[in-house]
């Protein structure tokens, strides 16, 4: 089935939920700081975002146009507190390490944006699969801005050291400003500026001109 | 979308039988989870108390390490033990808030700010060959954003400080947050909560004295998380908070 492969994989670079639609910015700033956090986040979220889409796509044809909303939110919120009981009993302290975050699923907005873009139009299987496509989106950035802020924030990956602190007798000088939240902020934005330079369908055509905001001669 | 979906009824329908599945779903989940949650929030709180005392080693499993340590309930007031009420089920946090089981602070005594205490505070022992090796106890107080919760651990002459740590707050990351950074803490261990009579352990502003057996460190740009700590240490070591029990230990009399 090659609709199946696209489905899967297109979101991973060609429509990145967070590189070309720029959504799910929040989270991925904040959970992003070591990678076995991250990695947690987005297993939580590809399988909310699979299954959202499954259960939406399933009762789609009942659910009444004024309500759709509600009724999404309400099966992605009801997905989303599974997915924090399940944390707490078997994964305690990442669940303890991604807080509130876990919650916060329920608003970001890939989630959301499946579900209405997609699940509401067609079948259950297509849905499933489109929701872990969009979840693999979001983790392929999610992992390597974790990637990025982990090694020269911490020195390690996975919580194993890679580079050797000074702080432990090494020779590493850790970057502050990577363990905090706007150095994803740069990180997102030039993995942006890679995929739009790599894929130029991707580059945005600007909706106004900017006018030049004086003229010489009136100087 | 068929517009018979658009009818008044069709939409209460929906919505009511969503809410009936969602909420049979979470429930479930929840309670068939509880158990194992239960586990591991005790397993993180017994983790808490040995790392206060300085005592644990991720080597070991945490129930291992935890069955040295013995949980006893002792009366603030008369700073004796409680016997006939379960330990291990008493919740200290949920007395506070029940009137039977707490006292009212009033405005110049409730200097950790937390309005209600309860009566009766759990504290851990650590004893060997019938000494008490270290005393362990639950302390609160407020900060700048929030209630800190912790540890204070005591060596058994119940004046020398064991060591010290928060397991739940939520104040600034990078400043009041540093409560929970190693270097800290570990000025706690070694120095002492007693002069004569008076609580005189204390944070200082700007740094202690190396020689100052009663000071330490304050946070820098924490004025009010260091403020909190240094109130809720002094109201927890006072008349108020355990100092009737440790006069005991002191004494002999337990």
């Amino acid at each position: 089935m090659a609709k199946t492969k696209e489905l899967l994989f297109d979101p991973v670079v060609n429509d990145n939920p967070i590189a070309l639609q720029v959504l799910g910015i929040c989270s991925a700033l904040a959970v992003t700081s070591s990678m076995s956090v991250a990695f947690v986040m987005s297993l939580a979220v590809i399988a909310v975002t699979a299954f959202s889409g499954l259960f939406v796509s399933v009762i789609r044809s009942q659910i009444p146009s004024s309500i759709r909303i509600i009724v999404q939110m309400t099966i992605i919120a009801s997905l989303v507190i599974v997915v924090d009981q399940i944390l707490k009993a078997f994964a305690y302290e990442i669940s303890k390490q991604l807080s509130v975050f876990v919650g916060l699923i329920i608003t970001n907005c890939i989630v959301m944006g499946r579900a209405e873009a997609f699940a509401m139009k067609n079948g259950p299987i297509e849905s499933f699969i489109d929701g872990i496509g969009n979840g693999l989106g979001y983790s392929a950035i999610l992992m390597v801005v974790g990637f990025i802020r982990e090694l020269f924030g911490s020195g390690s990956l996975f919580g194993i050291e890679v580079l050797t602190k000074v702080t432990e007798g090494g020779w590493y000088y850790t970057n502050g400003m990577m363990l905090l939240p706007p150095s994803a902020f740069f990180i997102i934005g030039f993995i942006i500026w890679g995929i739009r330079a790599w894929k130029t369908a991707q580059v945005e055509v600007d909706e106004f001109k900017i006018a030049p905001n004086s003229k010489m001669k009136e100087a | 979308m068929s517009s018979s979906n658009e009818s008044i009824q069709k939409t209460v329908t929906v919505a009511l039988l969503l809410c009936l599945v969602c909420s049979v779903v979470v429930s479930a989940s929840a309670v068939m989870l509880r158990p194992a949650q239960a586990v591991n929030e005790q397993a993180n709180m017994q983790m808490n108390i040995l790392q206060a005392a300085g005592l644990y080693d991720p080597q070991q499993t945490v129930q291992e390490q935890f069955e040295l340590v013995s949980t006893r309930l002792v009366d603030l007031k008369t700073g004796e033990f409680v016997e006939g009420m379960d330990a291990d089920d008493y919740d200290q946090r949920k007395a506070a808030k029940d009137p039977s089981m707490n006292r009212v602070l009033s405005g110049e005594e409730d200097v950790a700010l937390i309005k209600r205490q309860a009566k009766v505070a759990k504290v851990y022992l650590i004893e060997s060959g019938g000494q008490i090796e270290k005393i362990i106890l639950p302390i609160h107080g407020y900060g700048l954003w929030s209630t800190l919760y912790g540890f204070m651990a005591l060596e058994g002459d119940g004046n020398t400080v064991a060591g010290l740590g928060f397991y739940e707050h939520s104040e600034t990351p990078g400043l009041g947050g540093e409560v929970d950074n190693p270097n800290w803490k570990a000025q706690w261990p070694g120095k002492r909560v007693y002069d004569g009579d008076a609580v005189a352990l204390r944070l200082v502003k700007g740094g202690a004295d190396r020689s100052d057996s009663y000071g330490v460190d304050g946070l820098s740009g924490a004025t009010i998380t260091s403020r909190g700590v240094d109130n809720l240490v002094k109201f927890w070591m006072s008349d108020a908070g355990f100092k009737p029990f440790l006069d005991n230990v002191k004494e002999g009399r337990i």
